[in-house]
């Protein structure tokens, strides 16, 4: 069969197509956006009428794609790590409710924060869950794993996990594909407590999660994707996980490696090749792209034993993410790098684009807040963060999605006046929306800006569950209708925006100011500019 | 046979098309190809770079380590001097001279032609112009790759048929202009090497 060339990430969209997929449920977020994106445009998955629209948020698309399994479909969710964070109820209890079709959580984290806040390995969540889970090494077994885990989950009644890390999820290799699987036909759960997760049933069935340890850990071991390499020198014994196995290899290419090698792409630990390898070496170096947590495991608390080498004791750095340099130098091999980069090559930060809406919002914004002094701008995660940069300095904090608005209000109850939010119109409806109830059912001072431009843009311009609902939405959750101001942030408009921003700031209850310009990324976008000159904005 | 290729340049200036073609033509020709790109962030006016690796034998790592490119192929003068650790000694760089300043501190440019002239295995070619003259400064990409060919260890036919693939949805005169880019990259080049014999 002629081999696809795929991205990681649209590597696992493939293979659960092939595997029978109903559904994708998914919010964007980088390094995992492509593999919803990849279901969307494909033609198979058109002609199975296959779910793939995007969802308000992680918790939301955590939540349906259970809800596809409960009603005996095969269903997958796709999210950036900290989108675990907020589906992460969701997900916790769904390894107690178990699944009915099989159902695949696909996290993509992002070590060395490429494009995100933190660097977390999902890998702890799926541990915390208890459930299994795949940690694919190259774009191939990506499309394995994706395609065998629905299988895997139906088998235990238990979700399956798949990690990725940025670095295989935006790569491309070939890959061959296997036989397109028909879906699912609808079913409901055997047991109809099965879901629900009242003390009595979910003592039960945290006792059956319990119970299936011993399974999962056999499945581990006997998994495809973890083998052992024999090798004659015991003095040190290497476990290498996930895409760490690629930076092993590529520096043993050209020379032996004769230490053995235990390949780890399954999880939980396959107990039996780890004590093997324990056993019979002297040393343990644990490479892994991410949090040391396969490290931790194996040492423990305690210092005696097996030397464990790796992230923890300084053999490799403790932060950000693996590259073949970085293990050849834990090997002491020699790295033969070219010339040094000149010192007259800076840095390019990414910026805003040239005349993109949200410039326009902080030129306004700046110049009204003058009078007030610096420190009370609480921004959110979208291109506008970009504000926080020169020439801008426009904001004062970027935590998570949809803290802006909850954060002004903490510092309006502490006192500060005025105290404002920023957030677009997408991280509104993920997550912005709770928090303006919070701050209108207290009438806190707070001045809301929702920087719109009909897109999900930093994520590269998907669409945006507020197009056409965002004054309906501040309204019905009570926001005074003479409060909410509509403008469109122009260079000719500023005098304006400056007069409704002032305005709104001197003014003691909750306003929600909204900029409204779309992204000119997206002005290509046909059915876009459609839907917008539809409803009339 | 084996080329490593770090793909350097500036978010929209189409490094990934280079390394779409490149990709295509690999495959058509049964090779293993492994290419990392970077998404995101980046892509607002920053800097991107790809490693594109292809072999005759499997590839491990998505990386190139450092020190063992076989081409630093750059779109932009002061991009192309970023990745110099990855060059190894008999490597080649390859980058357009046309610059894309969106930064205030962007170096003195007669300094940065220098540093690239002061590398051993160096090609730079005005690729604006040249896509100009051939009829779309858009194609300085495709001219880019035109200018890096004789290094990359796959027939020059392969890398036409690779740009028929890619460009085909965007139309024959797309196509063709992207063609002659790739042509005129290519003379540059040979025009270059002469030169130096
Ligand atoms: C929990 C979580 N999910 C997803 C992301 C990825 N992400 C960062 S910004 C963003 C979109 C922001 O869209 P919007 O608020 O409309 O602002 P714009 O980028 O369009 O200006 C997304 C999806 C994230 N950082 N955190
Ligand atoms: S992508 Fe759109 S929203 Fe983001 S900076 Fe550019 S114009 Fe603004």
């Amino acid at each position: 069969m002629q081999k696809l060339l795929l991205l990681g990430d649209e590597a696992i969209a493939q293979g659960a197509i092939d595997a029978g997929l109903s559904g994708v449920y998914a919010y964007p977020g980088t390094p995992s956006t492509e593999i919803t994106e990849y279901i969307q445009g494909s033609k198979i998955a058109r002609e199975r009428n296959i779910h793939s629209q995007w969802s308000a948020n992680e918790k939301t698309a955590m939540e349906t794609a259970l809800g596809m399994s409960y009603a005996g479909k095969r269903a997958m969710t796709c999210m950036k790590h900290v989108g675990l964070n907020v589906a992460a109820d969701a997900f916790i209890n769904a390894a107690i409710t178990g699944v009915n079709g099989g159902l695949v959580v696909v996290v993509a984290d992002d070590p060395s924060m490429h494009s995100s806040q933190n660097e977390q390995d999902s890998r702890v969540y799926g541990k915390f869950a208890m459930i299994s889970i795949l940690e694919p090494h190259n774009q191939q077994e990506a499309y394995d794993m994706a395609y065998n885990a629905f299988e895997l989950s139906e088998k235990y009644a238990l979700p399956v996990m798949i990690r990725i890390t940025t670095r295989l999820a935006h790569s491309r290799a070939g890959v061959i594909r296997k036989p397109m699987l028909d879906e699912n036909k609808s079913s409901l759960p055997k047991d109809p407590t099965q879901f629900v997760l009242l003390p009595a049933f979910a003592r039960r069935n945290y006792k059956h999660l319990l119970s299936t340890r011993p399974d999962l850990e056999m499945v581990s071991t006997e998994s495809p994707y973890n083998w052992l390499m024999d090798g004659h020198d015991k003095s040190l014994g290497i476990v290498a996980c996930g895409i760490a196995y690629n930076y092993l290899m590529e520096n043993f290419q050209d020379r032996d490696l004769n230490h053995p090698v235990l390949k780890l792409s399954q999880y939980p630990m396959p107990r039996r090749d780890i004590n093997h390898l324990i056993e019979e070496c002297d040393e343990i170096l644990v490479l892994e792209d991410g949090y040391p947590v396969i490290e931790e495991l194996l040492k423990g608390y305690q210092e005696a034993g097996t030397p464990i080498h790796g992230r923890l004791d300084g053999t490799l750095p403790r932060d950000g993410e693996l590259n073949p340099n970085i293990v050849a130098a834990a090997f002491n091999l020699p790295v033969e790098e070219g010339a040094p980069v000149p010192d007259m090559v800076k840095s390019r930060p990414p910026a805003m684009c040239k005349g993109c809406g949200h410039i326009d919002a902080y030129r306004a914004l700046n110049i009204a807040l003058e009078e007030y002094g610096p420190g009370r701008v609480f921004a959110d995660i979208g291109c506008y963060t970009l504000g926080a940069l020169p020439p801008y300095n426009a904001i004062n904090s970027c935590v998570d999605m949809g803290a802006s608005i909850t954060m002004a209000k903490g510092a309006a109850d502490a006192g500060l006046h005025p105290s404002v939010a920023v957030i677009g119109d997408s991280t509104f409806t993920h997550s912005g929306m709770t928090g303006l109830l919070d701050a209108v059912s207290e009438k806190t001072p707070i001045t809301v800006i929702i920087s719109d431009n009909f897109t999900t843009g930093m994520t590269g311009g998907q669409d945006s569950q507020a197009l056409g609902h965002l004054e309906n939405i501040i309204k019905g959750i009570g926001v005074e209708p003479e409060h909410i101001r509509v403008f469109k942030p122009t260079a000719a408009n500023l005098d304006e925006m400056v007069e409704i921003m002032r305005e709104e700031l001197d003014y003691n209850g909750v306003s929600v100011i909204i900029p409204r310009r779309q992204c000119i990324q997206t002005l290509r976008n046909k059915s876009l500019v459609h839907k917008v000159k539809e409803l009339g904005l | 046979m084996k080329s490593d290729i770090v793909l350097a340049g500036v978010g929209g200036q189409g490094i990934l098309s280079i390394a779409a073609t490149i990709g295509m033509a690999a495959v058509d020709n049964n090779l293993y190809l492994k290419q990392a790109e970077v998404h995101g962030m980046s892509q607002r006016g920053g800097d991107v770079q790809s490693h594109l690796r292809l072999s005759s034998q499997p590839i491990a790592s998505d990386l190139i380590p450092k020190g063992k490119a076989d081409i630093i192929l750059s779109v932009e003068p002061m991009e192309s001097l970023r990745y110099l650790p990855f060059l190894s000694k008999k490597g080649w760089l390859v980058t357009n001279t046309t610059p894309f300043v969106n930064i205030p501190e962007y170096p003195d440019m007669d300094k940065v032609i220098a540093e690239i002239q002061n590398q051993p295995n160096h090609i730079a070619i005005d690729a604006d112009k040249i896509a100009g003259e051939v009829g779309n400064r858009r194609a300085s990409n495709i001219v880019m790759l035109g200018a890096a060919s004789p290094f990359i260890d796959i027939a020059y036919d392969a890398l036409e048929e690779g740009i028929r693939k890619i460009f085909n949805r965007k139309g024959e005169k797309i196509v063709e202009v992207n063609l002659k880019a790739l042509r005129a990259g290519k003379q540059a080049t040979e025009e270059a090497i002469a030169h130096m014999n």
